[in-house]
């Protein structure tokens, strides 16, 4: 098959090594999720983790719409929001009748809300792929975010809805207060959710969406209707979206609009495609290091929110593949043997690259902390060295590092492009790339 | 009557914006989501360059500088994503659209910026029902009426609007016939991105400049071009009016299902049927576009007087 490196499978086929590579790398990812927290202990990272777990299972399934069926959603979050407050409910209707239901099934109940929502809607919104469905997607999910502040006995106004998880029954003697336990329980259904979604590209309808999202007309042809299709698989993706929207009302013990709002639908969006679309690994990679970074860039920097623009424009510009695209990329000149050709003009762009990224980031911040005006606040440090936001130098040197970074830097990344022919053509000769 | 002008002024704003999206869209197939954050910085530079130089050189500098910045993103950006498909331009747009509000919010602030109207212009126009109209909001009206008549012009009698008409719908063709597309798109973007620019710099003083508006008005946008039918102006200008109305109508009406029949049974409790019960058309304004946008799509897909399947 031709068009292996676009589908979504990322992991060659059968033989019995194959087996073994395949459900390794299953086993690994299961025994790592069991290990991580004893190996990170403290509670931040506990804390980080679950939030990790729960967006990567929200770009799981935002790639379910995006890389398997082409659909660009810009409001996915409608499904993580509306399975957030089904859960919550649910929580609440539990406890308040004392059904015999322990948490761990609560995420169902996220995940039937997503699904409810996308049989709803989907059937309008599927007809047509594209730019209409983005647009689409777009209004409904302003639509439902601003009738959300109108219901509010539903979805509680603009405090949101809360509840309390221990409450609930308990499950093998877990109470789910602890944190520990809740990540746990967030990795079982990443783990479960995660198979489920991988499964789902290996079945014919995964395949259908593949040939969809490449050539409806086609397909029409050969005898599916498009539309059911995107349909099906719009569905798909709202349930698992409403696993994740349930598994942070259990996270977070409240459900609020923001679960619903174009932030959100903004941020899965992103995790997916700097992760990149192509693999079914893509997402993960892109829900961790959003999350990683949103987390992490929050303490550092006001700002945070116009580097994950920066980034993102970066990757659409410069490498639609997104980072696992890079890596695959790069994955087969290893095997040709034509990676070494690769590496010395890698390292001579490091340098004025990273000036570049240095100069944008001091000029940032520099304009982020001279606007700012609260005086205090003005000396900035970059990697150990302080700067002042209001001093001429301060603003010299940025301009020095972005003008003349930039300048080099282009005759480096020329430099690669030249080199990258050369070691495609050698990997292209050895038969490892298309 | 207030109201009226009120809806046909913020109709004849929607159109500004929109007719150049509209344009853009049908002829490089991009739904530019930044187009809305154009209109935001029209209105920021407008404001800044006001209290540098006043309001009137602002009123011309402003929107040259988008348009500008506009050229600027589809010389540097688009063209480069292009080679990428449709999804790569539309992602471009929307991390651009992501970008610029923070970059806007980070300049001026997140709360709104004191951009007054100009106290030439600062008077009542005249007074119906003891309300005065401000003159500000008759100059708006002016001006977007005027812009509409010269887009008018160009578009029907001039060399540059034949050959973006017949881009419109035969993209190719005009390739073909030897046409400069990639300039001519540059050009269009620049033209649409000054447009949204003209939009913010006049709107400024009047509605609230802010480092969201571009996000408040955006979904709005895509409503009016996907209600009046991709690609035709003339459904932008109905869509836009007609959404103009209603959210203006909308706003000034008090009325909901309780005032007209009364109270709900307190049988009923605090429930969802209390809230639809109990809310106020003015507060379901926000929604209305929405609401058109799920009705045109179920009734006519291709929108009020949209001819392509896209």
């Amino acid at each position: 098959m031709s068009d292996a490196v676009t589908s979504a499978a990322a992991i060659p086929q059968p033989r019995a090594a194959g087996h073994l590579q395949f459900y390794g790398i299953w086993l690994i990812a299961a025994v790592a999720l069991v290990v991580l927290p004893l190996i990170f202990t403290s509670g931040g990272s506990l804390t980080s983790f679950s939030l990790i777990g729960i967006s990567i299972i929200f770009a799981l399934s935002y790639n379910i719409l995006l890389g398997q069926t082409g659909l660009l959603s810009f409001g996915h979050a409608v499904h993580y929001g509306l399975g957030g407050f089904l859960a919550v409910h649910v929580m609440n209707a539990v406890t308040a009748h004392q059904w015999p239901l322990p948490l761990p099934f609560i995420p169902l109940a996220g995940g039937i809300g997503g699904l409810a929502f996308a049989i709803l809607a989907g059937w309008v919104m599927t007809r047509r792929a594209g730019t209409v469905f983005a647009m689409i997607s777009l209004g409904i999910g302003e639509l439902v975010a601003s009738s959300s502040l109108i219901l509010r006995s539903v979805f509680g106004g603009e405090s949101g809805i809360s509840t309390d998880r221990t409450a609930l029954p308990p499950m093998f003697g877990w109470t789910f207060g602890p944190q520990i336990q809740i990540y746990y329980l967030i990795a079982f259904w990443l783990m479960v959710s995660a198979i489920a979604m991988y499964a789902l590209t290996r079945t014919p309808l995964g395949r259908i969406c593949n040939a969809v999202r490449d050539n409806p007309e086609r397909v029409e042809f050969i005898g599916y209707d498009p539309h059911v299709v995107r349909y099906l698989a719009y569905g798909f993706s709202g349930f698992f979206a409403g696993i994740a929207g349930g598994l942070a009302a259990v996270n977070f013990e409240i459900a609020n609009s923001a679960y619903l709002g174009a932030t959100q639908s903004g941020l899965v969006l992103f995790a997916a495609f700097i992760g990149g679309t192509a693999y079914f690994f893509g997402p993960i990679l892109g829900a961790i290091l959003v999350t990683y970074l949103q987390l992490g860039l929050t303490d550092v920097t006001s700002v945070w929110q116009l580097y994950f623009g920066i980034i993102f424009i970066g990757i659409v510009m410069f490498a639609p593949g997104g980072i696992a695209g890079l890596l695959m990329v790069h994955r087969s000149l290893i095997r040709a043997g034509a990676l070494g050709m690769m590496i010395p003009s890698y390292l001579v762009a490091v340098i004025p690259t990273l000036a570049l990224a240095a100069g944008v980031t001091l000029a940032i911040e520099t304009v982020a902390r001279y606007t700012a005006s609260e005086g205090a606040g003005n000396i900035i440090n970059l990697f150990g060295i302080p700067f002042k936001a209001t001093a001429p130098t301060t603003w010299a040197t940025a301009a020095v590092l972005v003008l003349g970074g930039f300048v080099v830097a282009r005759i480096t990344w020329q430099r690669i492009a030249v080199a990258w022919d050369r070691a495609a053509t050698v990997a292209r000769d050895r038969g490892y790339l298309a | 009557m207030i109201s009226t002008l009120n809806g046909v002024l913020f109709g004849m704003l929607l159109f500004l914006l929109s007719s150049g999206l509209t344009v853009i869209f049908s002829m490089m197939g991009v739904l530019n989501f930044a187009h809305a954050s154009f209109y935001m910085l029209g209105a920021f530079f407008g404001y800044q360059l006001t209290r540098w130089i006043g309001f009137w050189p602002a009123f011309v500098i402003a929107p040259l500088l988008v348009g500008a910045v506009g050229m600027a993103v589809e010389r540097y950006g688009l063209r480069n994503a292009h080679k990428h498909g449709h999804v790569a331009e539309l992602l471009l747009t929307f991390g651009l659209a992501f970008a610029i509000e923070e970059i806007v919010s980070m300049i001026w602030g997140k709360s709104p910026v004191d951009y007054r109207v100009p106290a030439l212009l600062d008077f009542p126009a005249f007074t119906v029902f003891s309300t005065n109209y401000p003159a500000y909001k008759l100059f708006m009206l002016v001006v977007s009426g005027a812009i509409f008549i010269a887009l008018l012009i160009v578009l029907k009698k001039t060399r540059i609007g034949l050959i973006v008409q017949a881009a419109l719908t035969h993209p190719n063709m005009v390739g073909h016939l030897g046409h400069n597309v990639g300039r001519v798109f540059m050009l269009v973007f620049g033209v649409g991105s000054a447009l949204a620019g003209l939009a913010g710099v006049i709107a400024g003083p009047s509605l609230v400049t802010q480092s969201n508006m571009a996000g408040l008005l955006g979904p709005i946008l895509f409503v009016v071009i996907v209600f009046g039918g991709l690609g035709s102006l003339p459904g932008a200008f109905i869509a836009s009016l007609f959404i103009g109305l209603i959210q203006t109508f909308a706003v000034a009406l008090n009325g909901s299902l309780a005032s007209i029949f009364g109270p709900l049974g307190p049988g009923f409790g605090p429930s969802v049927l209390t809230d639809i019960w109990d809310v106020t058309i003015a507060q379901i304004a926000p929604i209305l576009p929405y609401m058109l946008l799920v009705l045109i799509l179920i009734v006519r897909p291709m929108g009020l007087l949209g001819t392509r399947e896209t």
